[in-house]
């Protein structure tokens, strides 16, 4: 039954793909999209009836023609690539597509030749947490990308209609997406981790004109060094201790896995767009909005922040888990702080994407069991909140035609609903008493039992949130000027898929102890063998605090009573459109016009960048002696 | 500490927050040569604003006041009734959130200003109130504000860096001089009445009384570092309070560059010398 469910989650979206790849008519891939979403978030929730009961369940599944299928879809793969590096001159993607294939066939053909994995598939209380992200935050961006993309089509006349691959990707993604998180054969699950790469690469690159294919490579580059890493990693997993198998690697002395886990924790720090490599997820903006909230929210760098936990155990008390948790809490405090001076939506959400994930990273790197309980935590909250606000800002671009944060002024009087949602989203990723702050105070706690210096970076980095989170919504709130309403234009699919996750960040945050109760504190008892306190009292407090924020919203209904609306103070005499125009002392009738702080020349993008490139490069520097020292 | 002192705080705190406010006008009229209003004028002017007419500029502004006060009562009563620090101070910049969003929605330029200048003195005073937490809780090993308060020991000598980062944001939560960006209670400002300009009657008195919490509220996390004698504590934090008030008629107001790089320079380096020393000591 297990192995039905988790072999189905690999293969059916995978058939999604096919039929989209096969069938290119318009007309069929609606319903096509919308069947395969509706089948893959039915087929994740029934990942929560099976009865763990706090232990990892291993399956064998052993496959006859699993071995060959990977080996030649992995030549595919790198000749397809190689194709294209070539064809783009692209030296180093094709250096990286050889060396990584060549060592991989050195590898099936020479001494890897009767590796063998016991278990090939396992299923966890962590991979089911992943599996529920991947299946439905997943599949509800797929199906708000219908609606999307349709209007996208509209806006683009110059890009050739893909729709059918596009939507075929996607599904593979998914379907890539489930074989990382069910499986423990480690060569198994590199073969999901390229065919992410591979997805995130086209998927960027499909708008096809310059900006998009050079920000594609520059995805792929990154991602097929970091693949490299991973690959050399478990070869030499292999060669030194004769293990392909995640669950065995974990139990081995932590001195002969050191190294191997090292260089895959790098491989999860490439594809989570940690510092240095952080350009690539800034980079991948260009793609349609959809495939941001995919690669942000639910896959991707999700994949690369779940293998580096899963190594947690690993690192905990070592010098190399301590340059990793540096790393992350560089980027953390780098991100946060690059958010203040962005107007692009888009691209405060990228960076406070790629601070948060450094938050995780910092909490694989500490390792202890607070630590992990608390990335763990992170890593649910950030797929739907952050999911939630890219598909937010999608539509509002496609509805205003801009995604300038300067431009959404009023958009509470615009777009009501869709700017309400927004807020939800954006508290949810910094306010009390919603998820990520939840999880904030964790970190909090795990540093100061590990290490207080990072606790003291952690609450520098952590205001910096609270400051361009704040001016967003407050911009969303203020009317400068008479609005119209134009949210008729949104699909009701896409309408569909705001709602849910709206309604899924409001959710987790009133279940969240009861979520922490039955999905992640068995995972960390059954590692650590110990249990995370959360005193009841906290979570009456914060049950209390949700209340009240959950009624302030009725407080509108009846808002109208007992005021009285006069003009607002304009240091002039108000002429025309009462509260929006004024009269100044130099005559003439005068637009009032209110800008929001960014605070460039302090908080500049590039300078701040450059700083955590070179200090990230140092410390990468240092993770690699480290590793190098390990394994002598 | 339980839920009845909590319940005190929510009596009490407005009482005693008018009273320091009375203080204030009679220091500051002193300072200035003036004989100052009579002791209880706080408490008539927001009596009187009370019974003056609700004028808004936005519809639901006010919403978002209301709610600014309603969570300034609860953070100050979770901490008086013993609750967790950092649950306490999330509590608080829920609060603040709350009033600088006030700030935005009147959407005129005075308040949209101060909303903003709110927002980054928020920035500015929360990685120290966050290291008060980080502190105590490396002295006594609960962030439950009832165990700090039995903590047998003064805490002050534990930990005067916090302290003093503590010290230096106390300005900036009181909107005193310097730090007084978003508004001001004296006619300190340019920016006419700053965040709270489009608000009258009722709402104002609102605020008023919230800001009264607030200073009981701050001044009891001060407490907290001198809370091994109880009479020891109220005294220094009352003196405290006063020196604050003196600092505001000495100091002109600076630029925000200079709050918040003050604000975080003092913490990270005094926040750094005071982890360091209690390393060291163990």
């Amino acid at each position: 039954m297990l192995f039905q469910l988790l072999s189905f989650l690999i293969i059916f979206p995978l058939c999604i793909a096919a039929l989209a790849f096969i069938n290119r008519k318009a007309s069929a891939f609606a319903p096509l999209v919308y069947t395969g979403a509706g089948m893959l978030i039915l087929a994740s929730l029934m990942l929560l009836s099976i009865p763990l009961g706090g232990k990892t369940v291993m399956i064998p599944a052993h496959i006859t023609w699993a071995e060959p299928v990977i080996l030649i879809s992995e030549i595919a793969i790198s000749a397809f690539l190689l194709f294209l590096a070539l064809k783009r001159k692209d030296i180093v993607v094709s250096s990286l597509v050889v060396a990584s294939a060549g060592l991989l066939f050195w590898f099936y053909f020479g001494p890897g030749h009767a590796a063998h994995a016991e278990n090939n598939l396992f299923l966890d209380p962590f991979s089911v947490i992943m599996g529920l992200i991947v299946g439905m935050i997943g599949s509800l961006i797929a199906v708000y990308a219908v609606g999307y993309m349709k209007d996208f089509c509209k806006h683009h006349r110059e890009i050739p209609d893909r729709r059918p691959v596009f939507f075929g990707i996607i599904f593979l993604f998914l379907s890539a997406m489930f074989g990382v998180c069910f499986s423990n054969n480690l060569f198994w699950l590199f073969f999901f981790w390229e065919i992410t790469t591979v997805c995130s690469f086209l998927l960027i690159g499909y708008k096809g004109d310059e900006p998009s294919v050079k920000n594609a490579f520059g995805a792929l580059r990154w991602n097929m060094l970091g693949g490299l890493a991973f690959l050399v990693g478990i070869i030499y997993l292999y060669m030194s201790t004769g293990t392909v198998e995640l669950d065995k690697a974990l139990q081995l002395p932590k001195a002969v896995v050191l190294l191997p886990v090292v260089l895959i924790s790098f491989a999860g720090m490439t594809k989570s767009a940690q510092l240095p490599f952080s350009s690539w997820l800034v980079g991948a903006m260009v793609a349609p909005t959809p495939v941001s909230a995919l690669l942000h929210s639910s896959t991707m760098v999700k994949a690369g922040v779940y293998i580096v936990l899963k190594f947690a155990p690993v690192l905990e008390g070592t010098l190399a888990g301590f340059v990793v948790a540096l790393i992350g809490i560089l980027t953390f405090l780098m991100g946060s702080f690059i958010c203040i001076s962005q107007t692009d939506a888009k691209k405060v959400l990228a960076y406070s994407t790629i601070a948060n994930l450094g938050l995780i990273i910092l909490c694989a790197g500490v390792g202890t069991y607070e630590a992990v309980w608390a990335g763990i935590l992170l890593i649910i909250f950030h797929a739907i909140a952050k999911g939630l606000l890219f598909l937010c800002v999608g539509v509002v671009e496609h509805t205003i035609g801009s995604r300038r944060i300067e431009d959404m002024s009023g958009l509470i009087m615009r777009m009501p609903r869709v700017s309400v949602m927004m807020q939800v989203g954006i508290a949810g990723m910094f306010l009390a008493p919603f998820g990520m702050l939840i999880s904030k105070w964790a970190v909090l706690k795990a540093l100061l039992d590990y290490n207080p210096f990072l606790a003291l970076f952690l609450v520098f980095g952590s205001s910096a949130t609270l400051f361009f989170w704040v001016k967003w919504i407050g911009k969303l709130l203020v009317i400068d000027r008479p609005y119209q309403k134009l949210e008729a234009k949104v699909s009701k699919d896409q309408m569909f898929a705001l709602g849910t996750l709206t309604v899924l960040t409001i959710l987790m945050c009133g279940f969240f102890s009861h979520v922490a109760n039955t999905m992640i504190e068995p995972y960390v008892f059954m590692i650590y063998g110990k249990q995370m306190e959360m005193s009841a009292g906290n979570v009456t407090t914060m049950g209390i605090m949700l209340t009240m924020v959950a009624l302030f919203p009725f407080s509108f209904l009846d808002s109208s009573r007992k005021v009285k609306i006069t003009d607002a103070y304009l240091a002039g005499a108000n002429t025309g459109e009462r509260s929006h125009q004024f009269t100044s002392s130099l005559g003439g009738v005068k637009d009032m016009a209110l800008k929001n702080y960014y605070l460039e020349d302090h908080f500049p993008e590039a300078r701040l960048m450059g700083l955590g490139v070179g200090l990230a490069i140092l410390l990468c520097v240092a993770l690699a002696v480290i590793g190098g020292v390990g394994c002598l | 500490m339980s839920l009845i002192t909590g319940f005190l705080f929510v009596v009490i705190a407005p009482l005693v927050g008018g009273l320091l406010s009375g203080i204030d006008r009679k220091l500051t009229a002193r300072m200035q040569g003036r004989i100052g209003p009579p002791l209880l004028q706080p408490f008539y002017d927001v009596e009187k604003l009370f019974q003056k007419e609700n004028l808004v500029a936005r519809h639901t502004q006010n919403l978002y006041m209301e709610f600014f006060f309603v969570m300034t009562i609860f953070t100050g009563a979770l901490f008086f009734s013993g609750g967790d620090l950092l649950l306490v101070i999330f509590s608080l910049t829920l609060a603040g959130v709350f009033f600088a969003l006030g700030g935005y929605k009147a959407s005129s330029p005075y308040s949209f200003i101060g909303a903003q200048r709110e927002t980054l003195q928020m920035m500015a005073y929360e990685p120290a109130v966050l290291l008060v937490a980080v502190g105590m809780y490396m002295v006594t090993k609960s962030f439950q504000v009832a165990d700090i308060i039995a903590y047998p020991k003064p805490l002050i000598l534990d930990l005067p860096g916090f302290f003093l980062a503590f010290f230096f944001i106390l300005a900036i939560k009181f909107r005193k001089s310097p730090f007084d960006l978003s508004t001001s209670h004296h006619a300190h400002q340019e920016l006419v009445k700053g965040i709270t300009t489009e608000f009258s009657g009722r709402t104002l008195a609102l605020i008023e009384i919230a800001h009264w919490y607030e200073y009981v509220f701050v001044l009891g996390i001060g407490y907290l570092f001198f809370a091994w004698n109880m009479w020891i504590g109220l005294v220094v934090t009352f003196f405290l309070f006063e020196l604050i008030i003196i600092i505001d008629n000495a100091a002109a107001r600076v630029r925000w560059q200079w709050m918040v790089g003050g604000a975080w320079i003092i913490a990270l380096i005094a926040g750094m010398g005071n982890i360091l020393y209690l390393m060291l000591r163990h």
